[in-house]
């Protein structure tokens, strides 16, 4: 048991390092947001050129294979980037539905044509990818989806119409993976397929959403007689339950990500002078810690199972239970230090004050993105414990029939 | 990075799962509940036997020279089991004290029978009342009380204030002139307490010459990561015994445990336990180590692991109905040893502020 690097990984790190340092600032705090003050398509334009660098030193697709133009490292090593990447002030999730999620089901997914027309050009970040899946009436319920793809007989297209909601940098994306219902006669998991999308076809509106929180970091899309080729289908017509479960574990993986060690820091830097004076301030701090290192734990425990080439333990899953209410918590906590002043606007006060007011409203996203509190915990208890499955009252009868 | 036990460990581990399941089932815990002996004697002499108890102690002093690992995977069984024995007071405090305060001569003459659990021994921690007084001619005058196998134990070993205002480790014995011992009520009669008067008893002082004060750190933040150890086995159990029971127990014409309300109740405990095991082990690897994190993580393990461990016993009594509220079912051997455990090395809350001095100290 030990939290050092094995000798190759060391020197990795030391690599890594020594990159960072030379291509970016390193953080002043520990919580400090990257690009808080930025407009967004400046944000987007700084994310593509960062990418394009990470890209070009070899960092920029650390695990993907050397055939479309990644590194061909371990996953580990990804691992170690990311760690070390969060020390510095740049922008990082700008990709994460791209490489995360949308590459990988490519790579383990697509026909071959796809991989060499699309892969490259994702991982070089030249070509943005969004994920067109969630919609008004179909969050958790995903196979609930209502959009339409109708195959035109004379063209051997298809033809799309439909509503898609909750769509991260839909508006800088040239491509997405798309579900869409194929057969309404069929039970709903049985009925659809997932399609590639251009973005730039005519038929698509993108709208900005505006979030609870005022800010518009989602979309949604408005599909209108899209056209799109039989060619573009990923795997079978009608076999797309199978090819969305198989990236929704590259999303909960990518979720998961690498924690920075000394995250429990930041609660202690927020507290200040009261962290050694008010017994009450450091009962909050502790239990801060409590969660704040355990999911840091969590994730070397994680790390561990991938340096062994394991998969992680199924106990991981509920670090994003853990993580939802750990940020709700840090930003409620950021804010009651304030005391009565804690209710000015975080631009009035100070960066910490704007952070904690971002993650005040971002801990809401982080319980809902990716399964709610709720399903995550009937995902747990029905894989993990074995309890018995929700009954389904929607099994087995034609989408069509179903009440809605 | 390597954040998991070693294979050998987690064979280890297994042999000692085996050994508990054949010599201490629940009806070996429920003969110490009803006072029939002070520990459960199969759960004991098999611990002795796997080499638990000779585990992290040196070759030289009749040990089997493993690391605190060892003991520490072990400690989750007995917790696991529910076994009741002085593991925790004999080899997770008393020995830790010799170690730490006893002189060499103290040490060899002590240590091999502990190790190899031929006599038992107990601390008590002196964390509320006043400490004995030491007299220049060598005898103690005071009480100590809620002493954890204060009434089995061969030898008790205590803090004691000298007339010249420092304070040392004493040893006292069963038949040591002027020591007066009684059984205590204990919240969980699996871990009985005892009171012990001293009343110008003959003590020895331990001569080893370290500071008394940082020998207590030492025993203490090793008793909290050992004790931790076994809460989270203990909570691992009380989770399994409420998944069986809800699985077994139909209402409304289908499983308990197919019930939502149900399912998310277990699934809290069980983030409890995980998030626990993490600080847990954690803080094995700190003691192991030594590292400058220790105050820190046994103090993390120590909150979460009670935190885990209370929720299991509590809301796993509660998933079992009316049932878990009887003596015959072994939630309540959960709910009093959860609270035991808590309590023992003193609460949450001092845990806490240990944790946060600690986390200032290093910032």
């Amino acid at each position: 048991m030990h939290f050092e690097d094995q000798p190759q990984d060391a020197e990795y790190r030391t690599h890594v390092r020594a990159w960072l340092e030379a291509n970016a600032p390193r953080k002043t705090r520990p919580d400090e947001t990257w690009g808080l003050h930025l407009p967004e398509d400046d944000r987007v334009a700084a994310a593509r050129e960062w990418q394009r660098r990470k890209f070009d030193a070899g960092f920029g697709a650390i695990a993907f294979p050397r055939k479309y133009g990644g590194a061909g490292g371990r996953a580990y090593e990804s691992a170690i980037f990311q760690q070390e990447e969060a020390n510095f002030s740049v922008p990082v999730a700008f990709y994460n539905i791209s490489l995360g999620v949308c590459i990988p089901s490519l790579l383990a997914l697509a026909r071959p044509e796809h991989k060499e027309r699309h892969v490259r050009a994702a991982l070089e970040g030249t070509e943005v990818w969004c994920q067109l899946y969630s919609e008004p009436a179909a969050g958790s319920d995903l196979a609930g989806i209502l959009t339409r793809a109708e195959r035109d007989a004379d063209a051997g297209d298809f033809i799309i119409n439909g509503q898609k909601v909750w769509t991260t940098h839909a508006r800088h994306a040239s491509w997405a993976l798309l579900v869409a219902r194929t057969d309404a006669s069929k039970p709903k998991h049985e009925g659809l397929t997932v399609f590639i999308i251009d973005m730039k076809v005519p038929g698509i509106t993108v709208r900005p959403i505006r979030q609870a929180s005022g800010e518009a970091d989602f979309n949604e899309v408005f599909l209108t007689d899209v056209r799109v080729p039989a060619a573009n289908v990923i795997g079978e017509v009608d076999g797309g339950w199978k090819i969305i479960v198989a990236s929704l574990v590259h999303e909960r993986v990518s979720i998961g990500g690498a924690l920075p060690r000394d995250l429990h820091r930041m609660t202690l830097e927020m507290a200040g002078d009261r962290a050694n004076t008010d017994a009450r301030i450091r009962e909050r701090v502790a239990d801060q810690y409590l969660m704040s290192q355990g999911l840091w734990l969590m994730s070397a425990r994680a790390l561990t199972a991938v340096s062994k080439g394991q998969a992680p333990g199924p106990e991981s899953i509920c670090a994003k239970i853990i993580a939802g209410r750990f940020l709700q918590d840090f930003a409620y906590f950021g804010m009651d230090l304030r005391g009565s002043e804690g209710v000015l606007a975080g631009r009035e006060l100070d960066e910490a004050a704007m952070t904690s007011q971002r993650m005040w409203f971002g801990s809401l996203a982080v319980r809902i993105a990716g399964g709610t509190d709720e399903i995550v915990r009937n995902t747990i208890a029905e894989r993990v414990l074995g309890l018995p499955p929700e009954v389904r009252i929607d099994k087995g009868i034609p989408f069509k029939d179903l009440a809605r | 990075m390597d954040f998991d036990f070693s294979d050998e460990q987690k064979m280890f581990r297994e042999e000692v799962r085996k050994a508990l399941a054949r010599a201490c089932p629940v009806v070996e815990v429920r003969k110490v509940l009803e006072g029939q002996g002070p520990w459960a004697a199969p759960a004991w002499d098999a611990l002795v036997e796997q080499g638990v108890t000779a585990a992290d102690v040196a070759e030289e002093h009749g040990g089997l020279g493993l690391s605190v690992l060892e003991l520490a995977v072990a400690a989750e069984e007995v917790g696991y089991a529910l076994a009741p024995t002085p593991l925790f007071t004999s080899i997770g405090l008393a020995l830790e004290v010799v170690r730490r305060a006893g002189s060499p001569a103290q040490q060899a003459a002590w240590l091999p029978a502990l190790a190899q659990g031929a006599a038992t021994a107990t601390v008590a921690l002196g964390l509320h009342g006043v400490l004995p007084c030491l007299a220049a001619n060598g005898t103690a005058e005071g009480e100590l009380t809620a002493v954890p196998d204060g009434l089995s134990a061969e030898a008790v070993f205590f803090r004691a204030l000298a007339a010249d205002g420092q304070v040392h480790w004493c040893r006292v014995t069963a038949n040591s002139a002027g020591c007066e011992r009684r059984a205590q009520d204990s919240i969980d009669p699996t871990r009985p307490l005892a009171g012990v008067k001293l009343r110008q008893a003959s003590v020895e002082v331990l001569a080893g010459g370290a500071d008394a004060a940082t020998v207590l750190q030492g025993v203490l933040h090793r008793g909290a990561v050992l004790l931790a150890f076994e809460q989270l086995g203990g909570a691992a159990r009380a989770l399994e015994d409420a998944r069986k029971y809800v699985l077994d127990r139909r209402a409304f014409g289908k499983q308990v445990g197919a019930y939502q309300a149900m399912k998310h109740k277990l699934v809290d405990i069980y983030t409890a336990v995980e998030l626990a095991r993490v600080h847990v082990y954690y803080s094995a690897w700190a003691l192991q180590t030594n590292a400058p994190e220790l105050p820190v993580a046994a103090a993390g393990a120590r909150v979460a692991a009670s935190q885990a461990y209370t929720l299991a016993a509590q809301e796993g009594l509660q998933a079992h109905g009316g049932f878990g509220f009887t003596w015959a079912a072994d939630c309540h051997l959960h709910y009093r040893r959860a609270r035991w455990t808590a309590l023992i090395l003193g609460n949450v809350h001092d845990w806490r502020e240990k944790l946060v001095s600690g986390l200032v100290a290093t910032a």
